[in-house]
């Protein structure tokens, strides 16, 4: 018998959480920085939800475009999920969580979201267009990775801008800085929602985590059109369910937008 | 003749220093150390179950270090991820820096890890890995004998120089620069990391080690106010 | 001539000399080198007589015999069941230390304690291989049921505790819950609702960060009525 399991069951009987916040309730102390490795990485960002912490860089290179897509750049996203930053993760290449977090939380969202303009990348068409890195790395699990991950993804991404490209000789001159950064045409925020028995929580809790039935990671935009979808653990959701936390994560999502203006 | 550091700093001046400990709160220590533009964060876990079985010590317990770059943390191109031969050896100097100073008889059979990310990079990465982790151990409550301070130390041209930056460990001409990375125990002077990349006399050698002992001096200052900050009233 | 170079209860790092000359006796957290003591812990310097110690202020728990500690049950085999107490081996109860009075070989040990189940159990016996021996049969000793865990430093379990429990017991009082503090830093609490307990981490959160100051009571106690007098 897991007490810790039970005890949460039964405040959630009274709709409460152990850390005393409601259902619906995202944790207070949420914070975004800006430039954490400024002098290497072309954009980089630091978020905090609670103790749960992620930084994130940015590193452009220059590549041929693909030949069915001749005038876009692209953009490539990893996340690590660092020995350093949980007792529970492994030293080795990225498990199987973080290459789910990478493709499903920051790549989808980016990609589906049309927040980048690949267009805006290219160089010079067939021959040379952008390709934009994006590095996450986990620096401290509370709870709640895939959200942190996918706001210090996009703050990096607004924090980035290009290097100085000399087209003779086809090189990046990664120590010319321009001052031209990556508009984006739309901030696609990840909100995770897990159900645990019949209740609706939103920002797990590390406890949390451990128990919930079901998850569901929605990526939300600023008009409410949902643009990513993904969902983990072992129980099934009714569709009924999928509305409630679609519903929760667009209000949840717009809260977070405010944090970027 | 080497006359003028591109930061107008003096040549036995070290970088601007910073640090930090018990930043990552679920490690059992942490801390974070920076020179310059160099950004090292250290964190420690143990002493924890060793797997494999094998590798286990039943005398006393092991130390086992783990170096590793960000990949946008240098300056040019990005980093590829997955560790390489360079930062294999760095988590080994790394290990064995910090070793002398600890006593894990006390935990037969277990390991203690030290995880060191860099997250910007600006020459000296081994050395502010090495500060950070001696910061990281103590805030775990290990027993040391001393800490350790760590700072590369080296030749340009004529001039012996203090905590090399990037400029200066890129130099132009290969065979005017010796860079030494020392790692000592500020108690006794005693070395635990020496490494030279570069040419050097005997003469100019035993000065740059001086030099080292010196800048070190600083550096623990600098390690010993983070550490008790953290819990002053 | 002895000469203490630090002042007691000055936070001091490893490798720092706390004293020099023969008078000074090196105890835990210290060693002689030469005419010097030295620190090899960071800590506060406790100065008794002649003895000069350390008082880490972090530390992962190191198991000593006697000791009362909550754990968890990871494994189980036919005769012994193996508990996660924090240290870096789990420690072993063996079928024969549980209150019980005969079990019978061959049963199966998971009606007794289960895969996940906490308990609160005094360590026997720590051999120098830091193998662990654990034993259900004492008072106060037993499987827990409800309630909620929660961490702390196990250096900061006396500050807890408080001298001859007065800490605890305040706390206690004030937020009408049960606790229970491990030896190893594991405490469970368990109250009348989620938000006394959630006093009681509170109250845990703030000793963990004021350990070093005087009247942590008194300080304690303060915040827990004026937040008490908060949630009506």
């Amino acid at each position: 018998m897991n007490i810790i399991k039970n005890h949460i069951h039964a405040l959630l009987e009274k709709d409460q959480r152990l850390d005393g916040r409601k259902l619906d309730e995202i944790r207070k102390n949420i914070t975004i920085e800006y430039g954490v490795s400024p002098n290497s990485a072309e954009g980089s960002a630091r978020v905090k939800i609670g103790n749960t912490e992620v930084v994130a860089g940015i590193k452009f290179e220059v590549i041929e475009p693909y030949p069915d897509q001749p005038d876009k750049g692209t953009i490539m996203a990893g996340v690590e999920l660092l020995p350093l930053s949980s007792p529970e993760f492994e030293s080795g290449p990225p498990n199987i969580w973080a290459v789910e977090l990478a493709r499903a939380v920051v790549d989808r969202g980016l990609r589906e979201s049309g927040a980048i303009d690949f267009k805006s990348l290219c160089i010079k068409k067939n021959e040379a267009a952008w390709a934009v890195i994006i590095d996450v790395y986990s620096m401290n699990d509370d709870g709640n990775l895939a959200d942190a991950i996918g706001l210090c993804a996009l703050a990096a991404l607004k924090d980035a801008k290009f290097p100085k490209y000399d087209e003779k000789s086809k090189k990046v001159i990664y120590e010319e800085r321009t001052n031209k950064g990556i508009s984006l045409k739309e901030m696609p925020i990840p909100i995770t929602v897990i159900k645990i028995k019949d209740k609706i929580l939103v920002d797990p809790s590390l406890d949390e985590e451990e128990c919930a039935d079901a998850r569901l990671t929605i990526t939300t935009l600023e008009d409410g059109r949902v643009c990513a979808l993904q969902k983990g653990e072992r129980e099934p959701l009714t569709i009924e369910d999928v509305e409630k936390m679609i519903d929760l994560s667009i209000k949840k999502g717009k809260e977070l937008r405010k944090l970027f203006k | 003749m080497y006359k003028k550091r591109s930061d107008g700093r003096k040549f036995d001046e070290i970088r601007p220093t910073q640090a930090k400990v018990g930043i990552i709160k679920r490690a059992d220590g942490s801390a974070m150390f920076q020179i310059g533009k160099t950004i090292a964060i250290a964190a420690v876990y143990g002493p924890r179950e060793l797997y494999p079985k094998f590798l286990q010590d039943h005398s006393k317990g092991i130390l086992r270090c783990n170096y590793n770059m960000m990949s946008f943390s240098g300056s040019g191109e990005r980093v590829r991820p997955g560790g390489s031969r360079r930062s294999k050896e760095i988590s080994m100097l790394t290990e064995s820096a910090l070793s002398p100073v600890l006593d894990l008889s006390e935990f037969p059979g277990a390991v203690v890890d030290v995880f060191v990310e860099i997250l910007q990079s600006d020459a000296g990465t081994r050395c502010a890995g090495i500060c950070a982790a001696a910061m990281a151990l103590a805030d775990a409550g290990f027993n040391m004998k001393d800490l350790v301070s760590a700072v590369s130390v080296g030749r340009v041209e004529d001039k012996l120089v203090t905590d090399l930056d990037n400029v200066e460990e890129h130099y132009e001409n290969e065979r005017e620069v010796a860079d030494i990375p020392v790692a000592i125990m500020p108690r006794t002077g005693k070395i635990t990391l020496l490494q030279m990349d570069g040419i050097c006399s005997k003469e100019q050698l035993s000065k740059a080690l001086e030099l080292a002992q010196e800048a070190c001096k600083k550096i623990y200052a600098v390690q010993k106010k983070a550490l008790t900050e953290k819990y002053k009233i | 001539m002895a000469d203490l170079l630090v002042k007691d209860r000055e936070i001091v790092v490893p490798g720092q000399d706390l004293a020099t000359g023969m008078d000074f006796l090196p105890a835990s957290g210290t060693f002689r080198d030469n005419d010097k003591i030295v620190a090899t812990q960071l800590g506060s310097v406790s100065v008794n007589g002649r003895l000069i110690k350390i008082i880490p202020l972090n530390g992962r728990y190191v198991p000593k015999r006697g000791d009362v500690v909550i754990g968890k049950i990871m494994d189980m085999n036919f005769s012994n069941w193996f508990v996660d107490i924090g240290y870096a081996n789990d420690a072993v109860l063996s079928s024969k230390e549980i209150s019980v009075d005969y079990v019978e070989k061959g049963t199966d040990l998971s009606q007794y304690y289960d895969l996940g189940d906490y308990i609160v159990a005094g360590i026997t016996n720590v051999s120098k291989l830091k193998l662990i021996d654990l034993t259900m049969r004492g008072p106060g000793l037993r499987k827990l049921t409800n309630g909620r865990i929660v961490r702390i430093s196990s250096v900061k379990v006396p500050r807890l505790i408080g001298k001859e429990g007065s800490m605890i017991s305040m706390i206690k009082e004030i937020t009408e819950c049960k606790i229970m503090v491990g030896q190893n830093g594991i405490v469970w609490i368990n109250g009348p609702d989620g938000q006394k307990e959630l006093l009681v981490v509170e109250a845990i959160n703030l000793i963990s960060e004021k350990t070093q100051e005087p009247n942590l009571t008194e300080k304690v106690k303060e915040f827990l009525e004026t937040r008490k007098k908060e949630n009506v």
